[in-house]
């Protein structure tokens, strides 16, 4: 039976309907990713699970308890606020045993579970201090903190690294995918940020205006995306889509099962080239951004259709020279006129070993 | 660049222009402060004296007219008084309007505003007959009243500024540790809105203290505050100027002194947050 | 439950503003239309707009009209001329900028009747006061300030209080002012008069309308000055209207005309106040 379920969540503002009618179930244990573009409602669902906001409409379901209708403070939950929301009066010590001081628990146990918690973090030395005397860095971990200590039934994480700057983002990142393993705790967390939600997450939902655009795991979601905006959402640089009608000789020349109105995916690295009349169509190229470790070049046929191409060797291409383009239309996405998906490319071969 | 010398020649000008205009705007206040400190025959010499030594006999006598004393009473005690009342008639105003905005929540604000824009002597009479068939005519009580609704706008207002610049993450952070709602009043916003109450607070305080429109209307001997106390040594006998200047300088320099540590308050409080 | 709170914790501050505009309102318009002595509480009777047409075709009137005008224009002027002035001088830092500001500020906390009495005898005193005693150091007569200029000596005194209130809100004005403007427009070769003219004038065009509204709704009740002071006198020469107003009602005892004046200097701040409303309620919205 799922932990955490929704049931048809509805949220609107006035007149308009933010969240438009969610389901979703929740296994305990799990860490869960929803991302989206901005204004997709992300934060807004959060806060309903929360209790933050009131739901307009739908049933919240809680390890089999029914919790639509409770306060945000009876509903055992914990949440990282992207501003971290210490309280700026008290020390780290005593943000982090508010909750407890508040369920009235023994101040030795309260005690015990706080120099726990700052053990983990870190913030054994840091304890005494006000949250001004301390960096954006460790303001985060005492807000992880005062979750910590709580030991609630789920961790809601609302954006919690978009304050941070980038070297420490990633530090911080694989940090919580650490303690996500040591404490096995239920986590819904919310990220505008793909390469967060395909690193931490168990499964990822994939949001946008208000309504559910698919589920799944990291690599299903990468693979085998439901629809174009997901296709495009995940993976960076985003999958090359052309509009089936400026690709016309192609689709004749492969026989390629795509809708006349429909439009083709194609993954960066899925994109090779070659010399200039060797491969399935010539393009000129753009831009090249050499990035160490992979190349990334930007091209356009003579019809103007866009591509990139990743591939992890050099290259010594420069800005105005004809490539050849070598495309696996194997691996092609073909998605019909709305966008959803007709046939999935096939994906990455797994190495086992 | 060029290379600049420490103290640039428009650096000198500037410190010596803004110099000599303060001490020249500052010179009456500075002479009344040195005057208290004169013996009546030194306060009127003439050409006056600028250098002699000072004595305190002044505030002695000042200190001992029992009027005066009265009269310092009622200032602090109308003063005390209407800053507390205003504040407890202000503070749930402005949290309700802070943290419940509604539809009429800027409607609101905007009529206190309009309340405070009527002259007082537009309410001169009615006041005064009310107070006259009250029988509170020359009490402090009437004073406490006037003194309270007159700033009570500017309290609201100010404590509403306040109040929304509490980050509502850390009211929210509170509901999920599982505060009640008194609480969360008690423990998180209280210990947070403590500066905006005192801020607030001392400026009501300066307003009170120097009101005079309504202290020299409708009190007189029993309830008058030194406002209406310096206002009848207007045309005296005799000398008297450096026990005046004892007399002003006491009941000036608390309320300067406060002043100087609300003077960012006044700005927000007096332009209704117009100029921030 | 929700709905409710707000409304509870608003009542006692709405219910008390909304009553200390009211009943005074009602009763001012009331005794307008009445015939009011307070020495003669049995003469009663409609009065019509007998009132008003006593206060305003009371000699005085034009004169005190004029007068409040004359004051309002006056302090305006000087206060937003010498405040601008002055905040731009102390704009940039500068040794003992920080003693500055206190002692500048500092005239517009003392009490309003201490501020006349200090003037009246300290500075303006024909034969003591150091404004005579500069005079004759210069070689000239002494000025009977009070006597012979009383509208203007209550103008000295009041701008003198309220020149504190105009600098300080300038120089606040002035502190938001954005810096990287300043820095770009000196990048490109701004003099310090094309500065003042394109970036210091604009921006600190909103502050100074504040301050003309600010002083207007409170410089037209300007009365503890001329009560300490001239009494209005010598004849009528420094009364204004809310003066007029005050020896209507608690000189002459006439409840009727001064509420009929009264009216009249409601009217007169409303006018005022509606701009400033307008200005401030933009502001809410951020």
């Amino acid at each position: 039976m799922a932990y955490l379920e929704l049931q048809g969540i509805e949220k609107e503002f006035g007149d308009v309907r933010v969240i438009r009618g969610i389901d979703l179930q929740i296994r305990q244990g799990e860490f869960i990713v929803f991302v989206g573009p901005s204004g997709c409602g992300k934060s807004t669902l959060l806060r309903l699970i929360a209790g933050l906001e009131e739901t307009s409409g739908g049933k919240l379901m809680l390890d089999g308890r029914d919790i639509t209708d409770e306060p945000s403070s009876k509903r055992d939950l914990a949440m990282v606020f992207q501003s971290y929301a210490l309280y700026p009066h008290m020390s780290v010590f005593e943000n982090m045993s508010f909750a407890l001081k508040l369920a009235k628990v023994e101040e030795s146990v309260i005690a015990e579970k706080v120099a726990r918690a700052a053990k983990i973090l870190n913030l054994t030395d840091y304890l005494q201090r006000t949250p001004k005397e301390l960096s954006g860095g460790q303001r985060q971990r005492v807000a992880i903190g005062r979750a910590i200590v709580r030991a609630p039934k789920v961790f809601l994480f609302d954006e919690p690294l978009s304050n941070l700057d980038a070297a420490l983002r990633g530090q911080t990142r694989i940090e919580i995918a650490k303690l996500h393993r040591s404490l096995g705790a239920t986590t819904i967390y919310v990220t505008h940020d793909q390469v967060e939600a395909m690193t931490l997450a168990d499964r990822v939902v994939v949001l946008r205006d208000g309504k559910i655009e698919q589920v799944g795991t990291p690599l299903e979601l990468y693979d085998r995306p439901a629809n174009q905006f997901v296709a495009q959402f995940i993976g960076t640089p985003q999958m090359n889509v052309v509009a089936a009608k400026d690709i016309q000789a192609w689709v004749q020349q492969m026989a390629l099962p795509v809708e006349p109105d429909g439009f083709l995916g194609l993954r960066p690295e899925h994109v090779t080239l070659c010399a200039a009349g060797q491969g399935l169509t010539n393009a000129r190229v753009e831009l090249v951004e050499a990035l160490g470790a992979e190349t990334l070049v930007y091209l356009s046929t003579a019809a103007g259709v866009q591509f990139v191409a990743r591939q992890t060797e050099r290259t010594s291409l420069a800005v105005g020279m004809e490539v050849g383009l070598r495309i696996d239309l194997d691996e092609a996405h073909l998605f019909d006129a709305k966008g959803r998906i007709t046939r999935t490319g096939k994906a990455r071969p797994t190495l086992v070993h | 660049m060029a290379q600049r010398s420490k103290y640039p020649p428009l650096l000198i000008v500037r410190t010596l222009a803004a110099w000599a205009i303060t001490l020249l705007l500052f010179f009456p206040l500075g002479w009344l402060i040195l005057t208290a400190f004169k013996t009546e025959l030194q306060a009127i010499a003439v050409p006056p004296l600028l250098f002699f030594t000072p004595t305190l006999e002044n505030f002695a006598v000042v200190q001992e007219r029992s009027d005066y004393l009265l009269y310092a009473q009622n200032s602090f005690i109308t003063s005390v008084a209407s800053t507390v009342l205003g504040l407890m008639l202000a503070f749930p105003a402005a949290y309700a309007m802070a943290f419940f905005k509604g539809k009429h929540t800027k409607d609101i604000l905007m009529w206190m505003l309009s309340t405070k824009m009527m002259p007082a002597v537009g309410a001169l009479v009615p006041v005064y007959v009310m107070a006259q068939f009250a029988g509170l005519l020359d009490t402090r009580t009437a004073l406490v009243i006037v003194f309270t609704l007159s700033n009570l706008p500017i309290m609201v207002w100010m404590l509403y500024s306040y109040l929304k610049e509490i980050p509502h993450e850390i009211l929210e952070a509170s509901r999920m540790d599982g505060a009640t709602l008194w609480q969360e009043f008690r423990m998180v916003l209280l210990p947070l809105t403590l500066g905006g109450l005192a801020s607030t607070g001392l400026l009501c305080l300066v307003l009170s203290w120097n009101e005079a429109f309504w202290s020299l209307n409708l009190s007189a001997a029993k309830a008058g505050t030194l406002a209406s106390l310096i206002a009848s040594y207007s045309s005296p006998e005799g000398l008297f100027w450096s026990k005046l200047s004892a007399a002003s300088f006491m009941a000036i320099a608390p309320i300067v002194v406060f002043g100087w540590f609300c003077q960012k308050q006044l700005v927000q409080g007096l332009t209704f947050g117009a100029v921030k | 439950m929700k709905r409710l709170l707000p409304r509870i914790l608003l009542t006692p501050a709405v219910l008390s503003l909304f009553l200390w505009m009211i009943v005074p309102l009602v009763m001012t318009i009331y005794f307008s239309v009445i015939r009011y002595n307070l020495m003669q509480p049995e003469v009663t009777g409609f009065a019509g707009l007998e009132n008003f047409e006593y206060f305003l075709t009371d000699p005085s009137f034009t004169v005190a009209v004029v007068n409040t005008l004359l004051l309002l224009g006056s302090v305006i002027v000087i206060t937003v001329l010498m405040g601008v002035g002055i905040a731009l001088l102390i704009d940039e830092p500068f040794p003992g900028r920080g003693a500055v500001r206190l002692l500048l500020i500092s005239p517009f906390f003392v009490m309003p009747t201490v501020n006349a009495l200090l003037w009246k005898h300290m500075m303006m005193n024909p034969i003591y006061g150091v404004l005579a005693q500069a005079w004759k150091f210069f070689g000239a007569a002494p000025l009977d300030w009070l006597t012979d200029f009383p509208l203007g000596s209550v103008i000295i005194m009041v701008a003198w209080q309220w020149l504190p209130f105009a600098t300080l809100i300038f120089m606040t004005a002035l502190q938001s002012m954005n810096r990287e403007q300043l820095e770009a427009a000196r990048m490109d070769g701004a003099t310090y008069q094309q500065q003042l003219r394109y970036l210091y004038i604009p921006h600190l065009g909103r502050s100074v309308a504040v301050v003309v509204m600010i002083e207007m709704i409170f410089l037209l009740s300007v009365f503890a000055e001329i009560f300490t002071t001239t009494s209005g006198g010598p004849g009528d020469a420094s009364t204004n209207v809310a003066f007029l107003i005050f020896k209507e009602a608690l000189l002459n005892f006439d409840a009727g005309v001064a509420s009929a004046g009264a009216l009249f200097a409601v009217v007169l701040a409303n006018i005022a106040a509606v701009f400033l409303i307008r200005m401030v309620g933009k502001n809410l919205d951020t």
